[in-house]
C-alpha cells in the first residue's frame, strides 16, 4: 500500500512528486507512456511567463507569479538551465496598443515586476530584427525560458533520488474507492493501492477524475504546431516575441530556447483525438505567415524540425486544483502558464492534499538538490581532459552536432529517471537534436542502448511501444 | 601544444588524397584526423561499384577505392589519428580534437585542410506534415545499417528523392528482400545518373514517380503509410491526386549539405550557393592557410574528382606550411566528361538503352536487320557496340552485396565480372546461405564461378585484425 499515487509524469506530476518525496511516506508515480514528459510537457513553448496575461485573482495569475519567482531557485537546485530573456508583446496598430495597455494594467494588478510600455523604436533597440511595422510593445524583463522536459526529467529524478517510485507504461483503466484507500488498475492488469491519489493526467485528467466519480469538467485537446530552427538562426531574437492575445490564447510567438535554437509557433486549433499530434500543411503555413509579421526576414531555410503539442484545455477558464472526493486531488486543465506555474502548483496541490487528510512525518535526509548532469560541450579543455582520464567514454563523441559523448549517453541510461529508448536519450542529452537530426548518431545510440540494456538492436525503440527502428538481421547471426 | 605542418580534418577520399599529396610536396609532419575507427569515410558503406573509372581506369566498389588509398597513406609516413573528432578550429589554425586515447588535445597547424565531407538533409528540412513515428530514415543512415551493421531498417519501403543514394538503396533493399514500392521525385527529372535509373530501378521494376512528393506521414509508433501526390509547376501538391501507399519505412534521399560547422567556427567564408567554403584555384579558403576539398566544398558527383581536388589542396597546404609561393602551384583543372543524369536520356523505345561502359553514357539503339544481324546506333566507340548487343541479347550486371562473417561482421563482396541479369537472384541466395571466416583480404575469392556463371565472388574489403 502506497501513501500517495500520482497519475501522470508530466511537469506537474513530477514537481508534485518532488514535493511529496519530502514526506516519509511511500510515493509512486504512474505514467501511461514509456517515459516521463511525454504529453504536453514534451512539446510546448518552454516559456516562463511574466504573468500579465491571466485574469487577476485567478489561480492562473497567482501560480504564474509565484512559479515565475520560484523558477530560478528550482532550476538551480535541479541543475536545469534557465534564462531570463525577457518578453515583448508587440503591437501593430492603435487597436493593439490599447490591448497592450490593458495587459500592462492587468500585469500591475497581478504584481508583475518591471513591466514597461515601450515604443516601436525602443522595442527594436531590444530586438533589432523586429519589423518596422511594430508600433509599440509591452516589455516584461522577468519572462524566461526553460526546457520543459529537462525540468520534468530532473524533478522526477530528484523525487526518485528521495525514494519516490516511477511506474511507466501504466495506463490507468479504473480507480476503485475502498475504505480509506483506492485501488488503481492498469489496462495490462497491474494494480496498486494508495491512500491518496493525485490526478496530474494532463490530456486525460477529465477521464481520470471521472473514474473517481468527478465529472465536473471536460478537457479538449488543443494542438499547437511549431517549427524549430538551427542554432545558426539564433541571431533572430533573444527575447520572446508575442503578438497580442486573442480568444484562442497567446497566439504565435518567436523565442530563443534555453538551448539556443529559435522556436516558432504555436498555432492553436482544437482536435478531436487526444493522441492526434500531427503536423499539418495548414498549421505550418499559419506559423510562416504570422512570423513574417514580427520580422522582415525569417530564415525558414534553417528549419531543422517541426512538431505539434497538445494542450490540455479545460472548460473552467482556470486551473482546476481541488479535491472533489476525499483522498483524491485534481490538478487538471493546466495549460499555459502551466509550466511556469509548476513549482507553485506543486505547493498548492500539497496544501489541498493536506486539506483532504494527508499526514506524514518529514524525511530527515530529504535533499531538494541534485547534481547537474555533465554536459561535456560546456566544459573547458582542462575539465574535459580530467573527465576523459577518469572515464574513456568521454573521449568518444557520439553526436557531432551537439557534441555528446558516449559517457553522457550512458549517464542518461543509468540516471533516474532512466531513458529506455532513442527519444528518451535524445531528450536527456540532446543527441540527435542538432542539424542532422540523428542521421549520424542514431545507429550509434541504438547500439549503446542495446548493449547497456542487454537487448538485441532490433528490440530498441524510438519511443516505446511498437516504434522499433530495425527489422532484424539482413543475414547471418548477431554481432 | 603539439605542432604539425599540415593537419587534415577528415579521413575520407578527399582527406586521404590531401594527406598523400602534402607528404609528396615535402611537408614533414602530416596529421590526418578521422572520427571513425577506420579510414575511408562514407566509401566504406558504398559497397556498390562505379568508383575509380577516372582515377584508376577501372570500376571499383567504395571499400576497394578506400583501401587503395588507405594502403598508400599507411606507407607514406603520415600520422593517422582515427577515433578522433575535431571539435574546434580557429583562424590561427589551432585544431582542438577529442579521442579516447589522447583525450582533448590541441594541435597548431602550419596549414589546415578541411575535408569533412557532407551530411544528408533530414526530414525536418522538408516540412513534411504528419506524425513522427519510427521508420523515417535518410538513405545514407539506412545504407549504414544494411551494409555495415547488417540490420534491415524496413521491409515495405517508399523512397522520397531520386538522387543516386536513393536509387542505390532501392536496389540494395530489394536485393536484401525488402519491397520498394515507389521512388518519388518532386522534380520532372531524376537527379540520379541514368545508369543508376536503369540498373537500380528498371532492372527490378521499381516505379519512379516523377513530379510526385510525400504530403503526409502516417502511423503512431512505426510508419504505417505515406500519402503521395502529384505536384504542379510551383511544386505544390495537386488536390485530388493523393494516393495512400501502405509502407513501414519512408526513406529520404533529398540532398546533401556540405558539413561546415568547423569552417564556420574558424570564420571561413561560406558560399550561399554551394554551402561550402569559397576557395581559389589552390583550394585555399578566404583564411590564409586553411584549405578545403571534396564534398565539404560542394557535393561532387564522382569520388574521383574528390580525390583530385584533395590532391591539389594537400599540395597547396604543404607549400603554405613551408612558406612557398602558392601561385606557381596553379594548374589547369582537367576537363571531365560528365556522365548523363536523369530519365530524359532514357530512351523510350524498346531495344534502346544507355551505355554504362564509360562516363560518356551514349544512348544506344539496337535494331534487327533483315539479314539477322544487329545494327547499333548512337555509340561513339567499339566497346559501346559490343555493350549494346550484349544488353540487347543477354544483359549482364556486376553484383555487389554483403556476406555475413561468423562474428556478425558484414563483409562487402562483388562478382569479379558481370553476370547474366537473370542470375542475380540465384546468386543472392547463394551469398545469403554462406557464412565467412575472418580474417579475409580484399580480392580473396569466396565462391568460384558463382551460380554456374563465369564470375567469381570476391571480397572487396580486408578484415585482417579480426
Amino acid at each position: 500500500m502506497y501513501k500517495t499515487a500520482i497519475i501522470g509524469a508530466g511537469v506537474i506530476g513530477a514537481m508534485t512528486a518532488r514535493r511529496l518525496a519530502a514526506y516519509d511516506a511511500e510515493l509512486i508515480v504512474l505514467e501511461k507512456e514509456a517515459d516521463v514528459a511525454m504529453g504536453q510537457s514534451k512539446a510546448n513553448s518552454g516559456i516562463v511567463h511574466a504573468g500579465f496575461d491571466p485574469e487577476p485573482g485567478s489561480l492562473k495569475a497567482k501560480l504564474n507569479l509565484k512559479g515565475n519567482r520560484m523558477m530560478e531557485e528550482t532550476c538551480h537546485q535541479l541543475g536545469v538551465n534557465f534564462r531570463r530573456n525577457g518578453s515583448l508583446v508587440v503591437a501593430f496598430s492603435e487597436e493593439d496598443k490599447k490591448t497592450l495597455k490593458k495587459l500592462y494594467d492587468r500585469g500591475n494588478i497581478n504584481g508583475v515586476d518591471g513591466l514597461r510600455l515601450i515604443s516601436g523604436e525602443e522595442a527594436r533597440e531590444i530586438e533589432k530584427n523586429l519589423s518596422e511595422s511594430v508600433k509599440g510593445a509591452l516589455y516584461a524583463p522577468s519572462a524566461g525560458v526553460v526546457c520543459p522536459y529537462d525540468l520534468t526529467i530532473e524533478a522526477m529524478g530528484n523525487a526518485m533520488d528521495n525514494g519516490a517510485q516511477l511506474m511507466t507504461n501504466f495506463e490507468v483503466s479504473s480507480i476503485k474507492k475502498k475504505e480509506g484507500y483506492y485501488i488503481i488498475k492498469a489496462t495490462d492488469g497491474r494494480e496498486i493501492e494508495a491512500e491518496y491519489v493525485v490526478n496530474c493526467a494532463g490530456l486525460y485528467s477529465d477521464k481520470i477524475a471521472a473514474m473517481a466519480g468527478d465529472t465536473s469538467f471536460h478537457i479538449t485537446p488543443r494542438a499547437g504546431e511549431y517549427m524549430l530552427l538551427d542554432k545558426e538562426a539564433g541571431y533572430l531574437t533573444d527575447a520572446t516575441i508575442f503578438k497580442v492575445p486573442d480568444a484562442m490564447g497567446k497566439g504565435v510567438l518567436a523565442t530563443k530556447t534555453v538551448d539556443g535554437n529559435i522556436l516558432l509557433g504555436p498555432t492553436s486549433a482544437d482536435r478531436e483525438n487526444r493522441e492526434d499530434d500531427r503536423v499539418t500543411h495548414c498549421g505550418l503555413d499559419i506559423v510562416r505567415e504570422k512570423e513574417k509579421m514580427f520580422f522582415d526576414n525569417v530564415p525558414f531555410d534553417k528549419v531543422i524540425t517541426q512538431f505539434a503539442g497538445l494542450r490540455a484545455h479545460g472548460d473552467k477558464g482556470d486551473f482546476i486544483i481541488n479535491s472533489p472526493v476525499p483522498g483524491f486531488v485534481n490538478a487538471a486543465g493546466i495549460e499555459s502558464p502551466g509550466l511556469t506555474s509548476a513549482p507553485a502548483a506543486a505547493i498548492k496541490i500539497e496544501e489541498i492534499l493536506i486539506g483532504t487528510g494527508f499526514r506524514a512525518p518529514m524525511k530527515k535526509n530529504y535533499n531538494p538538490c541534485r547534481e547537474k548532469v555533465v554536459r561535456f560541450r560546456e566544459l573547458s579543455i582542462h575539465e574535459k581532459n580530467a573527465l576523459i582520464r577518469k572515464n574513456k567514454d568521454y573521449g568518444q563523441m557520439v553526436c557531432r552536432c551537439e557534441e555528446i559523448t558516449k559517457a553522457e549517453i550512458l549517464q542518461a541510461l543509468r540516471r533516474n529517471p532512466k531513458a529506455t529508448d532513442i527519444d528518451g536519450v535524445k531528450r536527456r542529452t540532446r543527441s540527435g537534436m542538432g542539424r542532422c537530426q540523428g542521421g549520424f548518431c542514431m545507429p550509434h545510440v541504438l547500439e549503446i542502448i542495446a548493449e547497456e540494456q542487454n537487448k538485441k538492436p532490433e528490440e530498441v525503440t524510438k519511443k516505446g511501444g511498437g516504434s522499433k527502428i530495425l527489422y532484424g538481421r539482413v543475414k547471418g547471426g548477431a554481432r | 601544444m603539439r605542432y604539425s605542418d599540415v593537419v587534415i580534418i577528415g579521413g575520407g577520399p578527399a582527406g586521404m588524397s590531401a594527406a598523400l599529396s602534402a607528404r609528396e610536396a615535402g611537408a614533414d609532419k602530416v596529421t590526418l584526423i578521422e572520427r571513425d575507427d577506420s579510414l575511408g569515410g562514407i566509401l566504406q558503406q558504398c559497397i556498390h561499384n562505379g568508383f575509380g573509372l577516372h582515377r584508376f581506369g577501372e570500376e571499383l566498389t567504395g571499400p576497394e577505392y578506400a583501401e587503395r588509398y588507405e594502403k598508400m597513406v599507411r606507407e607514406a609516413d603520415i600520422e593517422v589519428m582515427t577515433g578522433t573528432i575535431v571539435t574546434d578550429l580557429d583562424s590561427r589554425r589551432i585544431v582542438t580534437c577529442v579521442s579516447e586515447d589522447r583525450g582533448c588535445i590541441q594541435i597548431k597547424a602550419g596549414a589546415v585542410v578541411l575535408a569533412m565531407g557532407c551530411r544528408e538533409r533530414p526530414r525536418g528540412a522538408l516540412n513534411i506534415p504528419g506524425t513522427r513515428p519510427a521508420g523515417v530514415i535518410t538513405a545514407g543512415t539506412a545504407q549504414k545499417f544494411v551494409n555495415v551493421e547488417g540490420y534491415m531498417p524496413g521491409r515495405e519501403v517508399v523512397i522520397l528523392g531520386s538522387g543516386d543514394i536513393g536509387l542505390i538503396m532501392a536496389r540494395r533493399m530489394t536485393l536484401e528482400g525488402a519491397h520498394v514500392k515507389a521512388v518519388c521525385e518532386i522534380m520532372e527529372d531524376s537527379g540520379g545518373l541514368t545508369r543508376n535509373i536503369v540498373q537500380c530501378l528498371k532492372d527490378f521494376g521499381i516505379p519512379l514517380k516523377l513530379r510526385h512528393t510525400v504530403t503526409e506521414i502516417h502511423g503512431r509508433d512505426r510508419v504505417e503509410g505515406v500519402t503521395v501526390a502529384q505536384v504542379d509547376e510551383n511544386l505544390k501538391p495537386v488536390k485530388g491526386t493523393e494516393e495512400f501507399i501502405p509502407c513501414d519505412t519512408l526513406m529520404l534521399s533529398v540532398g546533401l549539405i556540405p558539413e561546415n560547422e568547423l569552417s564556420k567556427k574558424a570564420g571561413v567564408e561560406i558560399s550561399p550557393t554551394t554551402k561550402g567554403p569559397v576557395i581559389d584555384a589552390n583550394r585555399q579558403t578566404k583564411i590564409p592557410g586553411i584549405f578545403a576539398c571534396g564534398n565539404v566544398v560542394k557535393v561532387h558527383e564522382l569520388v574521383d574528382f574528390v580525390s583530385e581536388e584533395g590532391h591539389t589542396a594537400g599540395r597547396s597546404a604543404a607549400c603554405f606550411a613551408m612558406g612557398m609561393n602558392l601561385a606557381v602551384q596553379e594548374k589547369q583543372a582537367k576537363k571531365h566528361v560528365k556522365e548523363k543524369k536523369g530519365v530524359q536520356n532514357l530512351p523510350a523505345e524498346t531495344g534502346a538503352t544507355i551505355c554504362t561502359i564509360c562516363p560518356v553514357g551514349c544512348t544506344l539503339k539496337v535494331t534487327g536487320e533483315a539479314d539477322g544481324q544487329l545494327k547499333v546506333e548512337g555509340n561513339s566507340c567499339r566497346r559501346g557496340r559490343a555493350y549494346a548487343i550484349k544488353e540487347f541479347t543477354s544483359p549482364e550486371r556486376t553484383l555487389t552485396s554483403i556476406m555475413a562473417a561468423g562474428d556478425g561482421t558484414m563483409v562487402p563482396v562483388k562478382t569479379d565480372k558481370p553476370i547474366p541479369k537473370e542470375k542475380i537472384s540465384e546468386c543472392m541466395k547463394i551469398i545469403n546461405e554462406k557464412t565467412l571466416m575472418l580474417p579475409i583480404s580484399l580480392g580473396n575469392i569466396i565462391i568460384e564461378k558463382i551460380g554456374g556463371t563465369e564470375a567469381n565472388l570476391i571480397c572487396t574489403r580486408s578484415f585482417i585484425n579480426k
